[in-house]
């Protein structure tokens, strides 16, 4: 047994050396390094491995293109488990490896974590799928992903002026950032727009049980219901909003995609007609996402989520503001004039088209999926 | 007023689900004078049970029923015989310790091998409504109040009337003295944490009939609030823990239905507040009997 121990502890202590050595050997000096930095293990773990797969997709096409001027691109990627001060020494790591270019963090808390050491190095960073507002605070940062508050607002206008819905009923996570963010910017927005709240309610992060909640709904005159929040909870709630006779048709945030994963046999129904905001929908017929989802689908064995379409963005964005900034040298690269070309660039991207604005944020439409016979489809 | 009684009604059945959470708590509590904090995660691997048999396994309803009773009451023995029976001459502490230990172990082997995320049951108990009037209800949480009314009953009359219970009356005022009238003490325990577990079973198929959702956590966050309803109606006390899940229930269920919604966001808080008021005047809890500590 003893032997045993010992006869491990040495085969891992050589596997750790095989590994630092094989890091040390790899030569990025004449490519421009993309570093990704996301969580690829723990309870996040789809994000940043989506986040992953798809950047070395773009990378690989990009590469296979003749790459940047005549340059290569590499990508080295961190995980940080979605934890900010993981997040920091993973960054740190990237930066003695030479990162030239930030794509990331993947999570907000994370992301915003790193928002002073990417402002005192100055470098671009571009996060996928950060959407809290602080994520893009700094002027050397962009997000390819919709704020939450924007999403609020660009809901809100959906539901009002396209599905012509007056009346609105809510429930809200009240012990969350997201679902609070997207929240308030609906409720601003649509009283604006003279929609009524006809009625509000929320539960805690705990909360198992929604009854009370649905009891109060079903006596409201709403014509829609509006969930920002995730999906995991959505389908929690919309078993009960059925068991209660709350029949509206319901709309929510990106939050919700992947609802249809939770619901099994007969609970699928219950979502039939189910409306979201989406940067990206896999069964779009658009040339690009279908080229990519094939691509994607062929190498990781299935089909890519919205995170993935949001960094696969961030790769070309990278790529767009380093040919606009007339790098031709991973040796020359201003990063002031990367950080200037990013608010002249213009990408048609898998999310949609987009431009920046000088705060980092995306100017781009927002697009729209419902649920039809059991599948995602973009409207 | 329909909005009222409507919202009476989904605090009691809420109630009803804390209720019987709280009986388990209760009756070990009463007998083997332990917390058992790993209680809620029993009723959480017991969901997992149901969920591997009714959407992995594709197992018949009644099967994955037996199957769920079966493996509650063989982990809640497990775990007392390796975790709790080691420490019977302990101080309480370290036995309370023990069972939080025990609680994060388990959520953490679930969290392990089903990984975070909800996991949603196929609906297997499917009993529809029943109508009266204006007022609609599920029929499966009138099954809920049924079982625990009757198991509230039984367990009563098991404790009173058997030659078992009355061992169980026994240890639980005084174990050596008991175990010199030849009562087996460390069988009787046991016996207690095998029904208590198997309880334990029961309300996780109610609570998978009703919620059909589970996660690691689903177990612990019922548990506590069980738990409180189990001291509020005095711990030990079984119509006491019927009563306390039964209040707690309707408290919760009417903040979030009546107070305006930036307060019903406190409804827990509201929930709590009540417990603590409840403990400064009347510390045994509602139906507990005071208890002379001899030191």
């Amino acid at each position: 047994m003893k032997k045993a121990v010992r006869f491990f502890a040495v085969a891992l202590a050589a596997l750790m050396l095989l590994t630092t050595l094989a890091g040390c050997g790899e030569d990025y000096s004449d490519k421009i390094v993309l570093g990704g930095i996301g969580p690829v293990t723990g309870t996040a773990s789809t994000y940043g491995t989506s986040v992953r797969n798809a950047m070395q997709i773009a990378i690989d096409e990009i590469n296979a293109n003749g790459g940047v001027n005549g340059v290569k691109l590499a990508m080295i990627f961190q995980d940080d488990e979605a934890d900010g001060t993981k997040a920091k020494s993973a960054y740190e790591t990237l930066m003695d490896k030479g990162m030239d270019i930030l794509i990331g963090a993947v999570t907000s808390g994370a992301s915003v974590a790193l928002n002073d050491l990417t402002a005192k190095d100055g470098i671009l960073q571009i996060t996928p799928s950060a959407s809290q507002i602080e994520a893009a605070q700094n002027p050397n940062s962009f997000r390819v992903c919709f704020t939450d508050p924007l999403q609020g607002i660009a809901m809100a206008e959906y539901a009002y002026q396209t599905l012509g819905y007056k009346k609105v009923a809510i429930i809200h996570n009240h012990d969350d950032d997201y679902s609070t963010g997207m929240y308030q910017a609906f409720v601003e927005r649509y009283k604006e727009l003279g929609g009524t709240i006809s009625e509000d309610v929320s539960f805690s992060k705990d909360a198992s049980d929604f009854s009370a909640q649905m009891t109060k709904i079903a006596a409201s005159d709403a014509e829609f219901l509006y969930m920002p929040i995730y999906a995991e909870k959505a389908a929690q709630i919309v078993i009960t909003a059925n068991e209660k006779g709350v029949n509206l048709p319901l709309v929510g945030g990106d939050g919700l995609d992947g609802i249809l994963e939770y619901l099994t046999g007969d609970n699928a129904k219950l979502v039939e007609g189910l409306i979201f905001l989406t940067p990206f929908v896999s069964t779009d017929e658009a040339a690009n996402v279908k080229a990519f989802t094939e691509t994607y689908t062929k190498k990781y064995g299935k089909a890519p989520d919205q995170f993935a379409a949001d960094a696969y963005d961030a790769v070309y964005l990278a790529k767009l503001a380093l040919e606009k900034a007339g790098v031709t040298s991973p040796d020359a690269i201003n990063n002031a004039a990367l950080i200037a070309a990013m608010t002249e660039i213009e990408l048609d991207g898998l999310t949609g088209k987009m431009t920046f604005d000088a705060n980092g944020e995306p100017q781009k439409g927002a697009k729209v999926a419902k649920i039809e016979n059991g599948v995602y489809v973009a409207q | 007023m329909q909005m009222l009684i409507s919202t009476i009604i989904d605090g009691l059945n809420l109630g009803s689900v804390y209720a019987l959470v709280a009986l388990g708590y209760s009756m070990v509590y009463g007998i083997a004078k332990m917390l058992n904090f790993a209680h809620g995660d029993v009723i959480m691997v017991g969901i997992y049970t149901i969920f591997v048999g009714l959407n992995m396994l594709s197992l018949p309803a009644p099967v994955t029923i037996l199957m769920c009773v079966a493996v509650c009451a063989l982990l809640g023995f497990t775990v007392e015989k390796l975790a709790y029976k080691p420490l019977r001459n302990s101080t309480p502490l370290s036995v309370l310790i023990t069972a939080i230990g025990v609680s994060y172990l388990l959520q953490n082997v679930a969290l392990l091998i089903f990984k975070s995320d909800r996991k949603f049951l196929q609906s297997f108990i499917s009993l529809g409504k029943l109508t009266i009037g204006e007022f609609e209800m599920p029929i499966i949480s009138l099954v809920i109040w049924g079982t625990t009314l009757v198991i509230m009953i039984a367990l009563d009359i098991f404790i009173k009337k058997t030659s078992m219970g009355r061992a169980m009356l026994a240890v639980s005022e005084d174990k050596g003295a008991a175990q010199l009238m030849g009562v087996n003490v460390n069988r009787t325990i046991s016996i207690t944490f095998i029904i208590g577990s198997a309880l334990a079973g029961i309300a996780a198929i109610l609570y998978a009939a009703k919620y059909q959702n589970v996660d690691p956590y689903t177990g612990s966050v019922f548990g506590i609030k069980a738990f409180a309803a189990a001291v509020f109606g005095g711990i030990g006390s079984i119509p006491g823990a019927m009563i306390g899940g039964l209040s707690l229930g309707l408290i919760e269920a009417l903040t979030i239905g009546f107070l305006p919604d930036s307060l019903a966001a406190a409804s827990d808080g509201v929930a709590y507040a009540l417990l603590i008021l409840m403990l400064i005047l009347k510390p045994s809890g509602l139906l507990g009997k005071k208890r002379v500590e001899k030191v």
